[in-house]
């Protein structure tokens, strides 16, 4: 079933929304788009995507764990967590709503994380079909649909009307308590845009790159010698991985503030040197071999592990970060086995 | 809100310090209601913390057998080490797990002749397994235990291989240290060679643990010897952080250290990247 606003305008749309829940969506900023808790006055960027990947709300950058307080020989646990309570996201592209679906493989697998799985369940996402794709887009490559973006809600915009169709319990929940906004809509106007979009998506410069399937090649990948070369730029900055929307590393730190210890957890990426160092070695010493865990990770590792599926959904935001150039689709083209080669 | 979170660590108190050598201490370890904290199966890990200084994933040294408690083999080296070197009992201290597979005490090594081989603190893992399978005797063949230490003093748990384990019925205890030394006449000379002179029955299963040179020579001669990868297992050290397969830390290929492991069988290893 799909429905479109009764002839209001989107803002109107988002006050009613953020009347009842707090609701984010990507708003334009000196530094390019990012999510922002929509407030009067903001305005839906026009942006293809966000700057940072929406994993931030599930996966945020720095997340406390616990806190400690020492006196003697004696330690007390202090759990000040909050239950969180819902939100909604809007404006969620195909490439971060798949993005989910990898760090959910991770984070609610055996031993689920629950300060992600209460974020998680706290959310109603809500995607928006990408209507204009960029030369970096390569999600297709991964099987995302971006006409088709998935999420509890999936919304379109087509000729500045904004449409909705619900596919979760919870998207069915979020259509209902804003019924009195939304009148039936054509799906035929769905359907062609769904069609529009996937013409655009065929004649992106990336459409023809697909992966391949190397999940039984594992040390026949890993030995290859196209890593060398491939990784000889890498700086280990670790922007790729920060901007990543599946990228999941995290490190685990104390904070003393004098009266306690804050426990917290914060992103950290295997592109830097001190990620597997220990006390007498390291496993990993130099850059090319960090940046060769990457990309076998996302290429490999993960599919090995998951049912086939890759840990990189194509938002081409490492394209976009690195400064000296490297990225993904460099190395599925050496690495990948690159079916059709363009 | 109370929550439940793996990465949430409860309180213990350490009951016990031993002083094994002048680099290594054993903690015993109890809940504050002075029961056995964790359980546990043989090779199995804990994450230990002191708030404020760090936290760093230890193999239990104690056997799952003992009901009381807990124990930890712990060497002094890096930030956490030394602290806890330098605690006094009744400090108590945050722990979580247990974590990762441990050893195949009910599977691949039941009613099997054992060779423990073991170098430095590699005792600490398979103290765990050899007092595990010392209780349930009748469920394994011959157990050898060969082990190597720098001197007679870095021995770990000296006491209890000269009290208890060299007097086990089908027990044998082969100990060796690097230099010769006064009062010391065991056999000198290196884990490695060691193995080779005393050249075991390749029907037996081995369990392998220590510094990664020793372990990397002592394979070798192993395989010389005529054992098979398929029959060697070892624990593997790798940094880790979350010690559920989740902060990426400790990823080899497909695997995680510290939940697909840290027991491996060489075969398994084999098919890895050669990054631990
Ligand atoms: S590896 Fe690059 S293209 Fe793939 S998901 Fe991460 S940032 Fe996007
Ligand atoms: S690949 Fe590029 S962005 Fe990633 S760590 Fe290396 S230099 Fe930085
Ligand atoms: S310690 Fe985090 S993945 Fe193993």
């Amino acid at each position: 079933m799909t429905y479109k606003l009764n002839g209001i305008q989107l803002n109107e749309f988002f006050a009613r929304v953020a009347s009842d829940k707090k609701l984010y969506l990507p708003v334009d900023t000196e530094n390019g788009a990012r999510f922002e808790e929509w407030t009067e006055g903001k305005t839906l960027s026009s942006k293809l995507n966000t700057v940072r990947s929406a994993k931030d709300f599930f996966f945020p950058q720095v997340q406390g764990i616990v806190d400690f307080k020492l006196e003697g020989k004696n330690i007390e646990v202090i759990d000040r967590r909050e239950e969180v309570k819902d939100f909604v996201v809007f404006g969620v592209r195909a490439c971060d709503a798949a993005a989910f679906a990898v760090l959910d493989r991770v984070f609610l697998s055996e031993h689920v994380d629950s300060f992600y799985a209460e974020k998680r369940n706290a959310a109603t996402v809500i995607t928006l079909a990408c209507s204009n794709p960029e030369e970096t887009c390569f999600c297709s490559s991964f099987g995302i649909d971006a006409s088709a973006p998935g999420g509890d809600v999936e919304a379109r915009l087509v000729e500045d009307a904004l449409y909705l169709s619900p596919l979760t319990e919870k998207g069915e929940a979020f259509v209902e308590s804003i019924k009195d906004l939304l009148v039936s809509a054509d799906d035929a106007v769905v359907e062609a845009d769904k069609a529009l979009i996937k013409a655009k998506i065929a004649k992106l410069p990336l459409a023809s790159l697909k992966p391949a399937d190397l999940r039984d090649k594992q040390l026949e990948t890993f030995e290859s010698e196209a890593w060398a070369e491939l990784s000889q730029s890498c700086l280990g900055c670790g922007s790729c991985t920060f901007v990543c929307p599946t990228c999941q590393c995290y490190d685990i730190r104390d904070f003393d503030t004098g009266h306690e210890v804050k426990r917290f957890r914060c992103w950290d990426s295997c592109m830097y040197s001190d990620f597997t160092l220990m006390a007498a070695e390291n496993p990993r010493h130099t850059q090319p071999e960090r940046f060769r865990q990457r990309f076998m990770h996302k290429l490999v590792y993960f599919p090995m592990n998951n049912d086939g599926v890759y840990g990189c959904v194509g938002c081409g935001r490492c394209l976009k970060k690195c400064p000296v150039s490297l990225n993904i689709v460099k190395v599925m083209k050496r690495i990948g086995g690159v079916k059709n080669e363009q | 809100m109370n929550s439940n979170d793996t990465l949430i660590p409860f309180v213990a108190v350490v009951t016990d310090i031993r002083v094994d050598t002048a680099d290594i201490k054993t903690f015993r370890v109890h809940s504050l209601d002075g029961d056995k904290p964790l359980k546990h199966i043989p090779g199995q890990c804990a994450m230990l913390s002191i708030p404020g200084v760090g936290e760093a994933m230890f193999s239990i040294t104690s056997s799952p057998t003992n009901e009381d408690f807990i124990e930890f083999s712990i060497k002094k080296c890096g930030c956490l080490t030394e602290w806890l070197h330098r605690i006094e009992v009744g400090q108590q201290i945050c722990i979580r797990g247990p974590y990762g597979n441990g050893f195949p005490v009910e599977g691949a090594l039941k009613g099997k002749d054992l060779l423990f081989i073991a170098g430095g603190i590699g005792l600490a893992p398979l103290r765990s397994v050899i007092n595990y399978c010392r209780h349930f005797r009748s469920n394994y063949g011959i157990i050898d235990v060969v082990y190597g230490a720098r001197s007679k003093d870095d021995f770990v748990d000296y006491e209890e291989i000269e009290n208890e384990w060299k007097k086990e019925d089908g027990m044998k205890v082969h100990l060796t240290i690097d230099r010769p030394q006064e009062n010391w006449d065991g056999h000198v000379g290196f884990v490695p060679a060691f193995v080779k002179e005393l050249g075991f029955d390749t029907t037996k299963t081995v369990i392998l643990c220590g510094p990664p040179i020793m372990i990397k020579l002592t394979l070798e001669e192993l395989i010389k010897l005529g054992f098979e990868n398929t029959q060697i297992f070892t624990t593997l050290e790798m940094r880790m952080k979350c010690g559920v397969g989740k902060c990426g830390r400790c990823n080899v290929g497909n695997k995680y250290v510290c939940k697909d492991g840290p027991v491996f069988s060489f075969d398994q290893l084999d098919e890895l990247p050669d990054e631990y």
